[in-house]
């Protein structure tokens, strides 16, 4: 059983949410990032996204995209990734990794020897710009090494579109919050609601929300409704703010992540 | 040459892409989830009004009366003696409203825009022809106008910036990335996926998600279907080669797609050798990069081996881009268009050349294609001919060629 499940298996147990933080691997240098993941589970999370920087990231925001480019600069690839992911199991044999970027890196690394050298160190992929549509083969090679294959549903994806994309997933499911791209502003709870609603009507996965989510206030408010809350951009813009002082940057990300955490052990247990 | 074999043979270039978006592997539907709904929605109108004999209508009245087609086909006399071998004739886009073959793909996106009720458009432009073609356009039919332009662009063209002040659209200048055409591509999806409500994207060359490529070859086909019937009217024959320049690729789509089923003409996609392709400084994916997948479809890519997108380098702003459209991607592979890719210096000797023998100031994207075609008249009889993409002018790229050449305007 992967440790996706194991995780959400176990908070729904204790009725808890999930907090799931994304960092960019490579941000603000390779060095850093292993440390950085080990102070995101202090910090109370439960699931780690780990973002694999690409030149052309669209779906992202200038946080985001920023991070990218300051991972680049060190040629962080994706072979460097699995390397940061297997030290970091060295520590911490239970918190559930998922990479989160785009195909290509993945397709030129070779999607077959990327699952085989990712099997049993990452646990779900998330790639943005690979709807269900175009990944039938794709996902194969990473269900044969228990890789959960996550996807993204929209507030443009229709109720058919919901049932054909949980057929293919599992892990959980990422609600993106609005039309939009990372780190922008304008997640509306009501229309979170009810489209968890209609996303529920077809699927037992846990389902994550992300896009938006900055702060205690709005993860709270969106705890109420969902299993999981996504924090990205808000985790990056501490990094980049205290690039050159890396114990201050985690001091703050820890900060913002209890605070969260706090906040959804609360909205867990309304 | 038998009619049945060219119908058969047309057919099988018909047949794709197939109802995914695929040009054999290449092509697809790559996006975010948030762009898929709206990209079929876009698919389903298209598919209505591909068909529509109303919309038909007003897309042939636009091109003749708007546009000014048929654009001609010019027999260069001058340049046939010079090079001294096949007959060189040109195909006139530059003589189109707003100066390049842009313009019937903006006319025909911005029509389906209507009739899906979008009331903004978007952009993203490299030379600024495509920005131009868009801004113009929906100058015409009363619609905002968004135009994303890298940074680097908005300096080399800035012509074409201007322009599209002028006719009222906003140019965003893009300065992540590269800061050229691809980051404006990026940007311009961005924008797309935060109001998809209202708008719509019009996508300038053969790439991106399905349906696009087929969309934009589609509306661009009319420059190939009219060279055709020209030279067939004119001359009673097919020609024997067509040339055109390759960055994304819809001039060259434009004119080869009909082309394709003639077994006996010769065709060639031009790419931007920038300072050599073995200099690793030039914008050619076909000619030396490898498939990967990147702005919605998968096609050749100019990448790292880790598979980050490299930047690019021509010295035209058109062709400066590191993928190209996936139809191209496959016509490679199938071996019935054969890529090949000249240099800055030798585009800009065309450039001079052409200017000084006929008359036309090429855009230097179209400088491209003169140049091989310059290497490739010489090989044939006098009998034979080639038909050259003349895809824009070049008055856009004044400013470039004078820094160029030392020269204060």
């Amino acid at each position: 059983m992967s440790r996706i499940k194991t995780r959400f298996d176990a908070l729904k147990v204790k009725n808890e949410k999930a907090l799931i933080s994304y960092v960019t691997a490579g941000d603000p240098h390779p060095k850093h990032t292993v440390s950085i993941m080990h102070a995101l589970v202090e910090a109370g999370t439960d699931l780690i996204e780990v973002g694999v920087p690409f030149s052309d990231p669209m779906a992202d925001g200038p946080v985001i995209q920023k991070a990218c480019e300051r991972a680049l600069k060190y040629d962080t690839s994706l072979a460097d990734i699995l390397q940061m992911v297997k030290d970091f199991r060295k520590n911490d044999q239970d918190t559930p990794i998922i990479l989160m970027g785009y195909q290509n890196p993945i397709e030129i690394y070779g999607v077959e020897r990327f699952a085989e050298d990712a099997k049993g160190l990452v646990d779900g992929v998330i790639t943005v710009d690979l709807p269900p549509e175009e990944c039938a083969e794709i996902n194969q090679f990473y269900r044969e090494v228990d890789i959960d294959s996550i996807f993204l549903m929209a507030p443009t994806t229709d109720i058919s579109r919901i049932r054909r994309i949980s057929e293919m997933a599992s892990g959980f499911l990422y609600y993106v919050s609005f039309k939009g791209i990372t780190g922008a502003n304008s997640l509306d709870i009501g229309s979170v609601s009810s489209k968890l609603s209609e996303i529920r009507s077809v699927t037992e996965l846990p389902l994550a929300v992300g896009f938006g989510i900055k702060d205690a206030e709005t993860a709270a408010a969106v705890a109420a409704v969902a299993d999981a809350v996504v924090v990205g951009s808000a985790i990056v813009s501490l990094i980049a703010a205290n690039q050159e002082d890396m114990p201050t940057a985690l001091k703050e990300v820890k900060s913002l992540l209890q605070g969260i955490k706090s906040a959804l052990d609360n909205a867990g247990s309304i | 040459m038998g009619t049945n074999v060219k119908d058969k043979e047309q057919g099988h270039f018909n047949a794709v892409p197939d109802n995914r978006g695929h040009f054999g592997p290449y092509g697809g539907r790559f996006v975010a989830e948030t762009l898929m709904t709206p990209l079929a929605e876009l698919e389903a109108a298209y598919e209505e009004y591909k068909v529509d004999p109303a919309f038909q209508a007003e897309f042939y009245n636009d091109l003749a009366h708007y546009v000014g087609r048929p654009s001609p086909l010019y027999f260069a006399e001058r340049l046939t003696e010079l090079w001294g071998g096949a007959r060189i004739f040109l195909k006139r886009e530059d003589l189109n409203h707003t100066g390049a073959h842009k313009i019937n793909n903006t006319i025909g996106q911005a029509l389906l825009a209507k009739r899906m009720g979008k009331t903004r458009i978007i952009a993203e432009t490299g030379a600024g022809q495509h920005g131009v073609a868009s801004a113009t356009i929906a100058a015409r039919l009363g619609l905002e106008c968004v135009v994303y332009m890298g940074a680097e662009d908005i300096q080399r063209q800035s012509p074409n910036v201007y322009r599209m002040r002028l006719l009222g659209a906003t140019v965003v200048p893009v300065t992540s990335g590269s800061r050229t055409l691809k980051d404006a591509l990026n940007e311009a999806l961005r924008d797309w996926v935060t109001n998809v409500d209202d708008t719509f994207y019009i996508i300038g060359t053969v790439a991106g998600p399905h349906p696009y490529p087929q969309i934009v070859r589609d509306f661009q086909t009319v420059i190939g279907k009219e060279a055709r019937e020209q030279m067939l009217e004119q001359y009673n024959t097919l020609p024997d080669a067509l040339v055109a320049c390759v960055g994304g690729g819809s001039n060259a789509i434009g004119l080869f797609h009909p082309f394709l089923g003639d077994e006996g003409v010769a065709i060639y996609g031009v790419e931007a050798g920038g300072h050599g392709v073995d200099t690793g400084m030039h914008s050619a994916p076909l000619s030396a990069g490898k498939p990967g997948v990147l702005h919605g479809n998968r096609t050749y890519l100019m990448e790292s081996e880790a598979g980050q997108i490299i930047e690019t380098h021509s010295i035209s702003a058109g062709l400066d881009y590191p993928g190209v459209g996936p139809e191209h991607a496959w016509l490679k592979d199938e071996g019935r268009v054969q890529y090949v890719s000249v240099t800055d210096d030798e585009a800009l000797a065309a450039f001079h050349l052409t200017t000084r023998k006929e008359g036309i100031i090429p855009a230097l994207e179209t400088s491209h294609a003169m140049a091989f075609a310059e290497k490739l008249a010489p090989t044939m009889a006098k009998e034979q001919s080639i038909i050259i993409n003349l895809s824009g002018r070049g008055d856009k790229d004044i400013n470039t060629i004078a820094r160029i050449e030392g020269i204060e305007l």
